[in-house]
């Protein structure tokens, strides 16, 4: 199955240079992978990721191990951040 | 104390400056700043005033923390009664100015009056007085914070004045101070052009102007404040690195980012605009619009943004004045110039930015006020002929024009100094309008975010995401995560964001170390500077009791429950795209029992009971 994945912020730096400016790459995923599983899979250290959102609905750190992924979802995530 | 205990009343009429005892009794029960100056504001003023009568007040104030070694204690607030929403206006800026102003001895100046010239008041320590402005009226803010430095020989003076927008009395003109810090929003720059009064200028080198109750405990608990704010991810990387530009796809992912005056709720064009394309490098000039970040007085987390222009770009080709580093976009403005007109060129946005700031109006309310006339001219009200030049959504150039003559004050330029509200009325259209007690929307869509309309809706100053910003439990989860849908809980969440934000807004610092700061963690600063009780039950009676102040003037000012409310499409037509596909504002589920939770009645009247346990 197909998913994007979408770092933005300082996590961008864990996506392939060719498409840091993007924000976005696509991945090939076997069924049944988790958040978790993508972010340790991408080398992201887990405790950056503060905003982890699934077609942009947020999942909370206890439920990443958890949340499975499926075909075409959106993975986006992000450092701790704020504004206002 | 930390207070100066000293006020400066200058009446505009009679040309006099007088010093005058702060009223001790107030500072404890307001604590300072916005809480401290609206008592004395709604003490001294009808509430029935005409914003732009000499009778109206403008209070500049400073805090208990401002101008002390406490991480963002550098901040000031502007208190008069707004010409945009005809509400209290209470407006907030950063900067050096109201440290300089606290060195100099005063929490408090109070205009009075209007002057029968342009004018300036100049403050040396204890002496002030006002001096002729005729050479500076007609210049920008920029212009003027030079001449008036040139004039006094003196490059430390620190200037808050207006621009060009406040002399015209743009209803959403700013006071800016420290070239690009500014008291932004609801127009209380128009209340000083109509005082014409055009600046203050400050020196202050007094080293005893203020006395810490115990110093000794407050060097401690500042120093451990600092390092709470360097540790958190948010404050110690996140704020200085992307700014608070980075919720830019934040919030257009969860579809909640209000785009074409509201018709959408994700903007297409979203990641050109955010913090992370501030970083990128132009393909034109191979530089990134982000030079540096900055901070105000005290900040040790420095989110500001500098930017520099693409000197090709076409907005300033030929206007090397905007070539060099200045203020750059934040988000709330990047929103507003960007996705609430559909927009996506971030170096227009920059320009925009810099003629903001340059000439002293809200780039907010600015930019939500052109997307209302975008959408006129969609539809066909407004023509060609009638703005000067074609208005389609997303017409970079078309926003551009209209920030020049805004700034100006020519042309078209003239409605949409008026903000939106009036700007639909008049053309039969008020539903379009995207305000609410006529001030324009931030950049976040109560549908998406259900207690952010709320927090719009209930909001003293007309719509602002800094009065109870609940986009920290429903976006970020600070303290704690709530869902952007949910209406539980969020009336009694809002009522202790608001609280907690009066107090803050009260103290001399920063709203942002919030993020990363607790009541607990800035009682003590409060406690170790001011003289008296300090407990956090007692500031958030004191929040509480500010909030209530405010209702009450606005109250007897005219506004009643109807004013709570968000524009029919919010409440309506359902958001389109996204995550929140389907949904439209719970407003009406949750202002009930907001107003239970508030103690006051279904009118929202504070009752008796609440009144006496406040002592409002």
């Amino acid at each position: 199955m197909k998913i994007s994945l979408k770092l933005f912020a300082s996590l961008a730096v864990h996506l392939p240079a060719q498409v840091r400016s993007t924000h976005r790459v696509e991945l090939e995923l076997a069924p049944g992978v988790t958040v978790l599983e993508v972010i340790q899979g991408q080398g992201i250290p887990p405790g950056q990721c503060a905003i982890v959102l699934v077609d942009g609905v947020w999942v909370a750190q206890g439920e990443r191990a958890t949340r499975v992924l499926s075909d075409g979802e959106v993975l986006a995530i992000w450092p701790p951040v704020a504004g206002g | 104390m930390a207070w100066t205990k000293n006020v400066l009343r200058v009446n505009l009429e009679a040309g006099t400056c007088t010093s005058e005892p702060l009223n001790l009794q107030w500072a404890q029960d307001y604590l300072g700043q916005r809480g401290l100056a609206t008592k004395y504001f709604v003490s001294e003023t009808d509430p029935k005033v005409d914003p732009f009568s000499p009778k109206n007040k403008l209070l500049f104030v400073t805090g208990p923390l401002t101008g002390t070694m406490a991480a963002t204690g550098g901040r000031y607030s502007v208190i008069t009664k707004g010409p945009l929403t005809g509400a209290i206006a209470c407006s907030n800026s950063g900067g050096y100015f109201g440290a300089e102003l606290k060195f100099a001895g005063w929490d408090l100046v109070i205009f009075e009056g209007a002057s029968p010239k342009p004018v300036y008041l100049s403050i040396t320590d204890g002496q002030a007085e006002l001096l002729d402005a005729a050479h500076l009226w007609g210049k920008t803010v920029w212009e003027t914070e030079e001449i008036i430095k040139k004039q006094h020989q003196d490059p430390q003076i620190r200037v808050a004045s207006i621009g060009r927008a406040g002399e015209n009395k743009v209803l959403y003109a700013g006071i800016v101070n420290d070239l690009h810090r500014a008291a932004g929003r609801s127009g209380v720059g128009a209340v000083m052009g109509s005082k014409n009064l055009k600046a203050v200028a400050v020196r202050g080198t007094r080293t005893d102007a203020y006395r810490l109750a115990d110093p000794e405990a407050f060097f401690a608990t500042t120093e451990a404040g600092k390092k709470v704010l360097a540790a958190n991810g948010v404050t110690g990387q996140g704020l200085p690195t992307y700014g608070t530009q980075v919720l830019m796809n934040v919030i257009n992912e969860l579809g909640a980012l209000p785009t074409r005056n509201h018709r959408d709720v994700q903007f297409e064009g979203a990641m050109a605009i955010g913090g992370e394309a501030m970083h990128e490098k132009r393909p034109t000039d191979g530089k990134a619009n982000l030079v540096t970040n900055g901070a105000c007085f005290g900040c040790t987390i420095a989110c500001g943004r500098i930017s520099r222009m693409d000197p090709g770009h076409f907005s300033v080709k030929d206007k090397p004045q905007y070539h060099g580093a200045s203020g750059g976009v934040e988000y709330e403005a990047a929103w507003a110039l960007g996705a609430a007109n559909g927009v996506s060129d971030l170096e227009a946005l920059t320009y925009a930015n810099f003629l903001c700031n340059e000439d002293g109006f809200d780039p907010i309310s600015f930019g939500a006020t052109v997307g209302a006339a975008m959408e006129l001219y969609d539809l066909g009200i407004l023509t060609r002929e009638q703005i000067g030049f074609e208005l389609p959504f997303g017409s970079t150039e078309g926003m551009v024009k209209l920030a020049e003559l805004t700034a100006k004050g020519e042309g078209f330029g003239k409605e949409i100094g008026l903000g939106s509200k009036r700007l639909c009325a008049k053309y039969g259209r008020p539903e379009l309008s995207m305000t609410v007690k006529g001030q324009e929307f931030p950049a976040y869509d109560g549908r998406g975010l259900q207690g952010m309309g709320l927090a719009y809706a209930t909001s003293n100053r007309g719509a602002c995401h800094l009065r109870g910003y609940m986009v920290s439990p429903e976006v970020l989860g600070i303290p704690v995560k709530m869902e952007p849908q949910a209406t539980e809980g969020k009336p009694a969440m809002l009522k202790a964001f608001q609280d907690l934000t009066a107090v803050v807004d009260s103290s001399g610092l920063c709203l942002f170390t919030t993020f990363a700061w607790g009541l607990s963690d800035i009682q003590p600063q409060i406690q170790a500077a001011c003289e008296g009780d300090w407990s956090e039950e007692r500031l958030l009676l004191v929040g509480e009791r500010i909030w209530n102040m405010e209702r009450e003037y606005n109250l007897a000012a005219g506004l009643t429950c109807k004013d709570d409310n968000l524009p029919p499409r919010l409440m309506k037509e359902a958001a389109k795209t996204g995550p929140q596909k389907g949904a439209v504002s719970k407003l009406d589920i949750m202002l009930p029992e907001y107003y239970q939770v508030r103690g006051w009645t279904k009118e929202g009247v504070p009752t008796a009971d609440t009144r006496k346990r406040l002592g409002v």
